[in-house]
């Protein structure tokens, strides 16, 4: 099969970030939060220090690449979280209808009439902020798309002959969504996953940045751009490399989420959106 | 047609009232209330009457149950209650900061409609060619990029650097202070509004249709006009009107970045420091403005294709 570009790039980008997140200690050059010194802030980009120094002098490169584990942290959490209340939700709605149906669909509509930041936002004021909360505001506010598509799915794919026949043989309801109907999704599922967890990063960065998602001292992309408002006349690199990192990783993603949609769902090349 | 706007103006009125009960059952569960979350920041200490006082007269030592009614009460009367904060009605704070939130709105808008659309279309009219493949390229870049380090990176280059514009503020409204932030928040929506567009002129070229009028003999530029462009606009502007919600929802960060006295940085201000009436009333007014914007939205639809019915 011939790979796609975008599947190639985008999978290049999201590794990289993976992978600097995962190897953080060993690359790092200086605890990202401790090794705060005034002696050396807002020193430019330089061989001693890779991507400068912030107004505490500490080292942005050290930084960045821890930010990448709350950045991926939150990004995979909290979308696992989306697409499994959506894929219950989903999936239980196509398949028993009635009441249920009903319900989940006005749930859905619902969700759908408050945006999602807005949502996260509201959930954020009520608790800490912090790494669980963030986790909880973008897990339960994002899963109204994987449950509808979930949703259509099943209505589709309920009647044809193999769930028919799993039905003869006296599979429970449970068994036939999950060894029957799940795998048969899966695909368009993941699709929307990726592409979810790439604006799962940039809630968490903008929460942060407004103060409400990780908090300063921790080395959160959004927080750290927060920091560097102050310093961008004087120490404009601040503000570069944090934001560079949260767009890599999301382009990242969502390259990989079209390329993943052109290989699993091909007919949607043309209409893709 | 008056009809059809006004069902669907009153279908909002049932989604309205749960979000509502969502909102005030989210802040219900709050651990403490305003009275105590003032005490709690370290700034100040407030004596144990005072803190009942403002308990009984705001009403926390209620039921939940009491309190939601009392609330859906004052709601129908169009009454948001008073803020903790600054005591004036949340209806007058909310009114002096709606406008600039729908400007800074329609203004991006406008910015990504401008730009996404024709950008669609010409990658549509020509794909696999460099126009489109710089265009796409340009759309996912777009839709990956944080608005607010755009913001930043703008406002360091056109306010600072170049002196063009003015770094943040409202000033007198004029569009020197909505250039900046506009921008900054139509860039995802455009990157998105070229992507539909392209999409739905590629589906339409495909269709029976357009083939049959080409097979006519029909030229090229009455093709794009009566059958590419008609069709297209349905979906383009349904995607415009879902696209309100997520800009209103996004404005937050830029205002906050811009310091825009919008709804937004208002909302992020009272989340702070907890002032619950204007946080509810302020995200009660941004539902009830996507849902107007996309009942319009569906109207317009309507009385373009005339295969939509008005049911």
């Amino acid at each position: 099969m011939k790979i796609r570009a975008n599947l190639l790039i985008g999978g290049i980008l999201f590794a990289t970030v993976v992978v600097a997140g995962l190897l953080a200690p060993l690359l790092a050059h200086t605890d990202p939060v401790m090794d705060a010194n005034l002696m050396y802030a807002e020193e430019p980009p330089g061989a001693e220090f890779w991507f400068g120094t912030d107004a505490q002098g500490r080292d942005i490169y050290s930084r960045v690449l821890h930010g990448a584990r709350i950045s991926l942290t939150v990004g995979i959490v909290s979308q696992l979280i989306n697409t499994i209340i959506g894929v219950c939700l989903g999936l239980s709605a196509g398949y028993w209808g009635g009441w249920w149906d009903d319900f989940v669909s006005g749930l859905t509509n619902l969700m759908l009439a408050i945006p999602s930041l807005i949502f996260a936002l509201a959930i954020m004021a009520i608790l800490n902020p912090g790494l669980t909360s963030l986790l909880i505001a973008l897990g339960l506010t994002n899963w109204s798309f994987t449950c509808r598509l979930a949703r259509a799915s099943t209505l589709s794919l309920k009647s044809q002959g193999y769930v028919q026949a799993a039905k003869v043989l006296g599979y429970s309801d449970i068994r036939i969504m999950l060894t029957q109907l799940l795998p048969n999704m899966l695909g368009p599922i993941i699709v929307i996953g990726t592409l979810g967890m790439g604006g799962a990063v940039l809630a968490e960065a903008s929460l942060s940045f407004l103060g409400l998602g990780i908090r300063p001292p921790y080395p959160s992309w959004g927080s750290m751009l927060s920091d560097a408002r102050d310093q961008i006349t004087t120490a404009p690199w601040i503000s570069i490399f944090p934001g560079l990192a949260i767009f890599v990783t999301v382009l990242g993603l969502n390259l990989l989420g079209d390329g993943l949609r052109d290989i699993l769902d091909p007919q949607s090349r043309t209409r893709r959106i | 047609m008056a009809a059809f706007l006004l069902r669907r103006l009153l279908q909002t009125v049932p989604i309205l009232l749960a979000v509502a009960l969502i909102i005030f059952i989210l802040f219900s569960v709050i651990p403490g209330t305003f009275a105590s979350s003032m005490s709690d920041d370290g700034r100040s200490v407030i004596d144990v009457q005072v803190m009942e006082r403002m308990n009984k007269e705001f009403g926390f030592n209620d039921p939940v149950y009491v309190r939601f009614g009392k609330y859906v009460a004052q709601l129908v009367q169009l009454d948001l209650g008073t803020s903790f904060r600054t005591r004036q009605p949340v209806t007058k704070v909310l009114a002096e900061r709606m406008w600039p939130t729908l400007l800074l709105t329609f203004a991006s808008m406008l910015f990504s409609i401008v730009v996404g659309v024709p950008l669609g279309f010409i990658a549509a009219l020509r794909p696999g060619s460099w126009v489109d493949t710089v265009s796409m390229v340009g759309a996912v870049s777009g839709l990956s990029l944080p608005k607010f380090w755009l913001g930043l990176l703008m406002m360091y280059l056109f306010a600072l650097v170049l002196g063009w514009l003015p770094s943040f503020g409202y000033g007198d409204g004029s569009l020197r202070y909505l250039v900046l932030p506009s921008i900054a928040l139509g860039v995802a929506p455009m990157a998105l509004l070229a992507r539909t567009t392209r999409a739905a002129v590629l589906e339409i070229m495909n269709a029976d249709f357009v083939r049959t009028a080409r097979a006519k003999g029909m030229s090229e530029r009455k093709v794009v006009q009566w059958h590419l462009t008609r069709n297209a606009l349905v979906i383009v502007l349904t995607t415009i009107g879902l696209q309100f919600g997520t800009v209103i929802g996004q404005a937050v960060v830029i205002e906050k970045l811009f310091s825009w006295p919008g709804l937004g940085s208002l909302l992020v201000d009272s989340v702070t420091l907890r002032d619950i009436p204007v946080v509810q009333g302020a995200i009660l007014l941004i539902v009830l403005s996507f849902l107007v914007i996309n009942t319009l939205v569906d109207v317009l639809c309507a009385l373009i294709d005339p295969r939509i019915k008005y049911t």
